[in-house]
């Protein structure tokens, strides 16, 4: 048994990157230390994908690694109008080589932001991020407003490791000396730990912003008795609680990125920032939901210009969220074939959207059998990034942390299978141009 | 005639631990799902693990109804995954974004069986 320490976890945003694990024969036998439950789980392993496989006749035959490349690249270098989706539960070095086959094909490349923190990105590109490193917050911030996001189910470490129950360089009392003001329109665990519990009225975020932002500019006789389901009183304590912050922390979810204004909702969360930086310091971060999917709208922007939905068919680059994100696609009934890599659709997806990815060929490229797979027309099974494959991720701050190697896979990692689809594609059409 | 509700989808704990596991039992259990007001179980006549039918403009699902005291009266949260996707829009408003939140919905008692995933993305292919 060997015991391996500071390890990094490949789930979420947080990429926790203290984590104590016990190796004996190849396999992750227990995790001692440092992961949430969803980490551990993650860590520990599920039922792999266990062969490269082909549908014939409706059914999954397995077949070689090789006959399965083949088949993904005849299907893709076919295509009209392929859309390449996912790339956020993967590594950069991975994501790199999806958009040099994006832009080989002449495809549209997306990534899982378009359904999670993709108003995020627009808003950011409205209007800016007054942001900082989670490690800022760990050492300085003392309130904490979580706004549409539950972390204790769903980041349940960062606010152990990070804001609210973290102790730092200037909050070494921990909690004791930090408020938490949580807005959701559900109570959840997140909001049993709150001093401050704002519950707004489903889809009324932009009213409650908009109010807190009046109050912090010293507008407050303009704010009516109650705005989405929250008393005045309530909004002037949380203004009152902001304002006398040493240094404020909001992060944000998809409780706002879902919702009626969408992208919309981010612009005034980020202005209701600025209105707090006339009293203070206060920063503004999204909780990003996959462990890079920071990291593919880094390398979509290095290698593109634009962090998704970009269309590479015109020989450059294209881009327009809500024409090229994968669902609206989909919806049109675009995208005559699809790759998709580290995400599942299947699942997370409209239904009406999955209706056509069902209806055209789709190579899959994960660890795990999902609900992807049940439509897939070429499987491929890969290395579980962060377990046994290394690479780069981008952590939900856009911090950089390398993932590490646990174990051997006998499965390829993502990279080595884009690789090899992007030189068979080369090779066929090398051949039809001769 | 059903209950009509405000119908919103989000992670939980369970659905997290299982995100690469989401053929399992456990998945199912978590996931086809949907919380709601004791006040709107009460209207509905349903008790906890019973069917409910959801209905929007854009599908229905059948899902198993559980009593939360956390989620208020006239909003059905079911956690994110293939049952809340079977019935959210598409429409993006020109931001790439679905509705994964607050979407009109009708809420009925139904004794029809909740689909387990591969029935349910079986739906999509015929």
């Amino acid at each position: 048994m060997v015991e391996v320490t500071d390890v990094v976890c490949s789930l979420c945003g947080c990429v926790c990157d203290d984590i104590t694990v016990e190796v004996e024969d190849n396999k992750v036998t227990k995790v001692k230390r440092g992961a949430c439950s969803v980490g551990k789980s993650k860590l520990m392993g599920h039922n792999r994908i266990k062969s490269p496989a082909i549908r014939v006749n409706g059914e999954l035959k397995d077949c070689s690694y090789d006959e399965a490349i083949k088949k993904a690249a005849e299907i893709l270098a076919a295509s009209r109008r392929p859309l390449l989706y996912g790339w956020s539960s993967t590594v950069c070095e991975a994501d790199k080589v999806g958009v040099e086959l994006a832009e080989e094909l002449g495809a549209v490349i997306d990534n899982t932001a378009s359904v999670c923190h993709g108003p995020s990105v627009l808003a950011i590109q409205d209007v800016g991020l007054p942001s900082c490193t989670l490690g800022e917050v760990k050492n300085r911030a003392d309130v904490i407003i979580y706004w549409g996001a539950n972390p204790a189910e769903a980041h349940a470490n960062h606010m152990k490791r990070y804001s609210y129950v973290s102790k730092g360089f200037w909050t070494e009392e921990g909690k004791k000396a930090k408020k938490l003001v949580v807005v959701d329109v559900r109570a959840t665990k997140t909001t049993k730990m709150a001093d401050v519990f704002l519950q707004i009225e489903q889809g009324k975020d932009y009213l409650v912003l908009s109010a807190l932002r009046a109050i912090l500019y010293g507008h407050a006789d303009v704010v009516p008795d109650e705005v989405g389901g929250v008393s005045k009183k309530d909004l002037l304590e949380t203004a009152e609680m902001m304002k006398g912050a040493k240094f404020g922390a909001t992060f944000f979810g998809m409780g706002v990125t879902h919702t009626g204004a969408r992208q919309n909702n981010i612009v005034n969360a980020i202005q209701m920032t600025r209105a707090a930086h006339t009293h203070t310091k206060f920063t503004i971060t999204p909780m990003r939901g996959h462990y890079n999917v920071a990291g593919i709208n880094q390398v979509c922007t290095w290698e593109t210009g634009f962090p998704f939905a970009v269309d590479l068919t015109r020989g450059y680059a294209w881009y327009n969220p809500g024409e090229l994100s994968a669902t609206d696609l989909l919806i049109r009934q675009e995208c005559d074939a699809a790759l998709v890599i580290a995400s599942d659709p299947g699942a997370h997806f409209p239904g009406e959207s999955i209706k056509h990815l069902a209806k055209v060929p789709v190579i899959q490229i994960d660890p795990f059998p999902n609900p992807t797979t049940e439509f897939a027309d070429v499987v491929f099974p890969a290395a579980v990034s962060g377990v046994e494959a290394e690479g780069n991720v981008y952590r939900m701050d856009n911090i950089p942390i390398r993932l590490r190697k646990l174990i051997d896979s006998e499965y390829p990692e993502d990279e080595e299978i884009l690789k090899r689809i992007l030189d068979e594609v080369r090779a066929i059409k090398e051949k039809e141009s001769n | 005639m059903g209950t009509k509700v405000n119908l919103i989808s989000g992670r939980t704990t369970v659905q997290g631990r299982n995100l690469d596991s989401k053929l399992s039992e456990e998945y199912f259990d978590e996931v086809a799902r949907c919380d709601l007001n004791k006040a709107d179980m009460e209207k509905l006549g349903v008790a906890a693990d019973e069917s409910v039918k959801v209905k929007t403009s854009y599908g229905e699902v059948i899902v198993k109804a559980k009593e939360d005291a956390g989620t208020p009266e006239g909003i059905a949260f079911i956690p994110m995954g293939p049952w809340a996707n079977a019935v959210v829009s598409g429409d993006t408003h020109g931001a790439g974004m679905p509705v994964y939140k607050g979407i009109d919905a009708e809420i009925e008692k139904s004794g029809d069986k909740i689909l387990h995933v591969k029935e349910l993305m079986q739906t999509y292919m015929s």
